[in-house]
């Protein structure tokens, strides 16, 4: 009996780990952004709807702003009558990306250079707006079902031999086959973002930005091309995240909100760190999740995750107020 | 401050528009874009196919043309007190908000006005009682209907006796989704079955915590009271959990295409209430695909015909313009007053044969409804989902429902809320 | 020429130091104060009531509280949906409890109760800043939507969780409940609103909004002079609290009269209120009310454009609503980054000058 408990505990503190993941996708673009220029991208959750948007369109030849069309020339066209295969349309929707990240800096970023961060922060809210009403115009507000190949399902070899462990009650660990591909897609992301900030001149050129902006005006880097391409990687991760949380449950508005859950993650995590972000995402996921299970549920009749990891995130902040990795705030009078 | 004022001078004279009083005006509040669309949009479908549909075959209600009009609320209160302050002053007869949260602030505010509400299948459940409510209307069912026809069920396929099973209620943390609550707990006493609860929170797109739960409890039942997103995510996971998916049930806005085609072909065998029959099989679609699909005037895209929400809208729409057939040959007028209109709604009744007449045979029960019972018979069936040929169908027949346990519950309700707000009974 | 200062003399310190020391600005001001109280009110209709007023006075109350805290004090929050559910459902008991309170009382010692709640939760101000605030109120947020839902006393034990507000009146006339009149129901909000925004011009132009700017500017700096942190965040905290549950009570009982937490409170109104006076401009009274009238106005006559004058369909409506109102969003910024108030400071310093362009 106590030993079941315990496996059970194991098991939703593995779910936690994996749920952490999935946040941590979310958290890492806004980590991205705001590093390298001191945006907090409120559009990060849009953007993630946005690119799922558009690679679900893709893939099914749909006719972009084909409602408008047929409500102002009275036509009845819905799709081209193609299915693209997943990889090819992941790769014009990531080319759909990189045209928004171009637009995006200059539109909007270049004429608010060196405004106060709350201006920004201002900015990118009506970029969510925009993008919001952008995507369900183009697309289309029906919920669309996002399938690239990743199965989804618990993990029956897992679940099957972990079930010898803790007797007759324990069913043998669930673990969701989707979110193992998140866990690896997601470490694979991190390295190759890592690896990229440590080892490529761009990296390096990015990590300067973040440093100082005007410092790197001076040795010649373009401010304007690193935040080009700072949106850029923005908005693959954003892809990368809608279609993990576009595959779990449709693509539809909803998925916007998933911003929020990221945002504990950052505040623990702290602004500036892409590791941060990971280990973040992790505590929190583990945090809520092991919270629900020991004392939401049975205590306080659930649904006590989406206050508690705030909670959690607040609790970390009194003792490091600028999160667990962030950089330490030096305030000069 | 200034041009503020300018603005407000030419909006008004923009909204001031005169009620036109020719047409008998049907809102429609709707929620085609937000985060519950994708339940939204076939239900607003069905409701301005069927009443184009009326408008292109049959010149309207008794020759009165109708005028339809749709409002976006997004689901959201403070939109939806925008739409209805907007559309009341046209003369419209009924307003039907598909929204629970919109529905308890339009129920003060239409009976001040005099304006009826039909709210079907949602919204406040004790407003079955007309001697408090006198504009609030919910029939052909009601949750606690909807929780004691899932009850019944299962006492069906368990000859009678559930005692000692597990039920797991999996529900919007949300007024919608706690509506239940009470009368499960009662009927979890009366027939000793075990009742947990699990809330999921706005918008529901992560339930992997109770689902996990579920798993670990291994309840004989769940039964789902969910909207928008927070169906497919749960019917999703349920198949990702393997559990059976015949012994879950979700409550009938739980229960349509939108909700399992995410799942595929996992989802085969999820059963959820029914208020009336599923599929395009009536004559009535091919009316509609005459003077309304062909015809270029439909309300979508089209392709939600057929759908179970779709069917709905028609239901909703259906009865509506039924009650203003009646109120018109009630009062003898062609143009009817919302009072009429409401007095139509209390002494509305609805049978087989018109129902075929209308192109809609088999499709709902018969009843009646009276000054006391604003809430009808207090019927469901149980629907079912096949995956393989991607329809409902029903698997039972409309169930009677705990009426006993169900009217002292809605008495204590609807008691509470005359005494707050000091209603004296209405009906003589 | 017409706007001008030439002329005006002050001949004692207290007409020196007052709000509106041009002529025509306080006349202007009266002017609209009359036209608001005395005309208003007679060409009013529900619509115009329940649509567009109710919500701009409503809104414009809860924008200047927050303003208080993050324009003037500089503490971001965005627990402000969560504070405002604090006020309607401290109003709803306090109507339900005591019948016979006056429902003035009842509104003020429900902005007195968040007041102390947002005391409460102002208290990790003293030790984090900036953004991760922000984060942290947010905490206040989900919680106190997640208590409201969950503590049944809250609601009075009713079987869906809904709260509804009981008809009560003023001097003889119904205030809330279904048969309120929207003349009753405008002019009891406005009467709270100029009220609340004099003594928010006054607090802010005094000793203690001065602490506040102290904080908000360098609040180090601010330490070192003498202003106390602690007293100065939880005043702002309280005040900033008191003005948004005055805000939310008033949305409960006087404009919505039934509200369910998750959707009225939830995230997105916090949100739509730090939206409010960042466009219209941190620490300005106008400011909060001119972005008030921006977000609550725009949606509106954009739908009644749309839908009703250019008769298009209503999810595409849906839809062009968000892309013009971010797209004026993204405009207003870069034509003006410090928002409406400061386009109104800067309208009136060039027609001080007009018609001489220096």
């Amino acid at each position: 009996m106590e030993s079941a408990a315990f496996f059970y505990g194991m098991e939703v503190f593995l779910n936690g780990l994996m749920t952490g993941v999935m946040y941590s996708l979310v958290a890492l673009g806004f980590v991205l952004i705001f590093k390298a220029s001191g945006i907090f991208n409120y559009a990060q959750g849009v953007m993630a709807l946005f690119a799922a948007l558009t690679l679900v369109g893709f893939q099914n030849g749909q006719i972009p702003f084909s409602h408008l069309i047929n409500a102002i020339f009275g036509t009845d066209i819905h799709h081209f009558g193609w299915h693209m295969p997943a990889f090819l349309a992941i790769l014009f929707a990531l080319l759909v990306m990189i045209i928004f990240a171009i637009l995006v800096e200059k539109l909007v970023l270049q004429h608010l250079v060196n405004q106060e961060p709350i201006i920004l922060f201002m900015a990118t809210i009506g970029l969510a707006y925009f993008m919001e009403g952008f995507g369900d115009l183009m697309w289309g507000s029906n919920v669309k079902k996002l399938d690239i190949g990743i199965p989804q399902g618990g993990n029956l070899w897992i679940e099957e031999s972990t079930a010898f462990l803790g007797g007759e009650d324990f069913y043998g660990f669930y673990l969701d086959t989707l979110d193992i591909y998140a866990t690896v897609i997601a470490i694979i992301l991190v390295a190759g973002l890592v690896m990229f900030s440590q080892y490529t001149k761009t990296g390096r050129a990015l990590r300067a930005v973040a440093d100082d902006h005007q410092a790197a005006l001076s040795v010649g880097i373009s401010l304007r091309k690193i935040w080009v391409i700072v949106w850029c990687i923005a908005g693959f991760v954003a892809l990368v995240a809608g279609i993990m949380w576009g595959s779990k449950s449709g693509v539809q508005f909803s998925l916007s909100l998933i911003a929020l859950k990221a945002l504990p993650v950052l505040i623990l995590g702290g602004f500036t760190s892409i590791p941060g972000a990971i280990i973040g995402g992790l505590i929190i996921g583990v945090g809520e999740k092991m919270f629900e299970f020991l004392i939401g549920a049975p205590l306080l009749g659930g649904a006590t995750e989406n206050w508690f990891a705030y909670m959690l995130a607040l609790v970390f902040l009194v003792f490091r107020p600028q999160g667990l990795f962030g950089e330490k705030i030096i305030e000069r009078v | 401050m200034k041009f503020r004022n300018i603005l407000l001078g030419a909006v008004a004279a923009a909204t001031i528009a005169g009620p036109a009083l020719a047409d008998l005006t049907f809102p429609n509040l709707t929620y085609r874009t937000g985060a519950y669309a994708v339940n939204g949009i076939p239900y607003a479908d069905g409701y301005g196919d069927y009443m184009t549909l009326l408008n292109e075959r049959d010149g309207g209600i008794g020759g009165e043309k109708i005028n339809y009009i749709e409002c976006e609320t997004q689901y959201n209160t403070e939109k939806g007190v925008e739409c209805y302050e907007n559309t009341k002053g046209l003369g419209s007869l009924v307003y039907q908000p598909m929204s629970t949260g919109i529905t308890y602030q339009l129920i003060p505010k239409a009976t001040a006005d005099g304006i009826p509400i039909l709210s079907m299948g949602y919204g406040r459940t004790s407003a079955a009682n007309g001697n408090v409510f006198s504009h609030i209307f919910n029939y052909p069912a009601n949750y606690w209907v909807g929780a004691s026809a899932v009850v019944n069920h299962l006492l069906d396929i368990n000859n009678g006796n559930i005692k000692g099973k597990k039920v797991a209620l999996v529900y919007h943390n949300s007024a919608y989704g706690k509506e239940p609550i009470r009368t499960l707990e009662e009927l979890a006493k009366k027939h000793g079955f075990e009742l947990s609860l699990l809330p999921v929170d706005h918008p529901g797109q992560e339930q992997k915590s109770q689902w996990l739960q579920i798993r670990r409890e291994k309840p004989d039942y769940v039964t789902m009271w969910g909207w928008g997103v927070m169906n497919p995510t749960a019917i999703q996971e349920a198949a990702n959990i393997r559990f059976p998916m015949e012994n879950f049930i979700g409550v009938w806005w739980s229960g349509s295409e939108g909700d399992v085609l995410p799942a595929g072909e996992a989802a085969h065998g999820y059963k959820a209430l029914a208020m009336h029959n599923t599929g395009a099989d009536f004559p009535i679609y091919a009316d509609l695909k005459k003077y309304v699909f062909d015809a270029g005037k439909a309300a979508g895209d089209g392709s939600s015909a057929g759908t179970v929400l779709y069917n709905r809208g028609i239901y909703a729409a259906m009865l509506a313009t039924e009650a203003a057939r009646q109120a018109q040959s009630m009062t003898g007028k062609q143009i009817i007053t919302p009072s009429d209109m409401r007095d139509a709604m209390e002494q509305f009744s609805i049978d087989e044969a018109r129902m075929t007449a209308i192109g809609l045979p088999n499709f709902a029960p018969s009843f009646s409804v009276s000054c006391e019972n604003h809430g009808g018979p207090g019927l469901a069936a149980i629907q079912q989902w096949d995956a393989k040929a991607q329809k409902w169908s029903l698997i039972s027949d409309f169930i009677k429902t705990d009426s006993e346990v169900i009217g002292s519950l809605i008495a204590e309700d609807s008691a509470a809320y005359a005494k707050e707000n000091k209603i004296a009974p209405q009906c003589s | 020429m017409l706007y001008r200062e030439v002329g005006e003399f002050k001949p004692s310190y207290k007409k020196d130091q007052q709000t509106f020391p041009i002529r025509l600005d306080r006349y202007a001001f009266y002017a609209v104060l009359a036209f608001a109280f005395f005309v208003v009110p007679f060409l009013i209709n529900d619509y115009w009531a329940n649509a567009i007023l109710l919500p701009f006075l409503i809104f414009g109350i809860a924008a200047i509280g927050l303003n208080i805290l993050t324009g003037y004090c500089g503490q971001v929050s965005l627990g402000s949906g969560g504070f405002m559910a604090v006020g309607a459902y401290a109003c709803y008991k306090l109507m339900t409890g005591f019948p016979d309170l006056n429902i003035i009382f009842c509104i003020m010692l429900s902005g007195g109760v968040t007041a102390l709640v947002g005391v409460m939760f102002g208290l990790p101000s003293l030790r984090i800043k900036g953004f991760y605030l922000a984060v942290a109120t947010l905490a206040a947020q989900f919680f106190l939507i997640w208590v409201f839902n969950k503590v049944a006393w809250f609601y009075n034990y009713s079987a869906s969780g809904q709260i509804t507000a009981p008809e009560r009146t003023l001097f003889g006339m119904t205030v809330s409940g279904a048969s309120a009149t929207p003349e009753v129901a405008y002019v009891v909000c406005l009467s709270f609103l100029v009220v609340m925004a004099l003594v928010a011009r006054n607090l802010t132009r005094g000793s203690v909004g001065r602490k506040w700017m102290a904080i908000r500017d360098m609040d180090i700096a601010a330490e070192i002079i003498g202003v106390n942190p602690l007293m100065a965040k939880l005043t702002a905290f309280g005040v900033s609290s008191f003005y948004v549950g005055i805000a939310g009570a008033l949305l409960f009982s006087v404009y919505l009269g039934a509200v369910e937490v998750g959707e009225v409170f939830g995230i997105q109104k916090s949100f739509l209120i730090l939206f409010m006076i960042i466009i219209g401009g941190l620490g300005s009274i106008f400011g909060s009310l001119a972005g008030a009238a921006f977000l609550v106005l725009m949606p509106v006559v954009l739908k009644n454009v749309m839908v009703g004058q250019l008769g298009w369909a209503v999810d595409i409506a849906a839809h062009f609503e968000f892309l013009v109102v971010g797209a004026l969003i993204i405009f207003f910024l870069i034509v003006e980054p410090h928002g409406f108030a400061m386009l109104w400071r800067i309208i009136k310093e060039k027609l001080r000058l007009w018609p001489f362009p220096h």
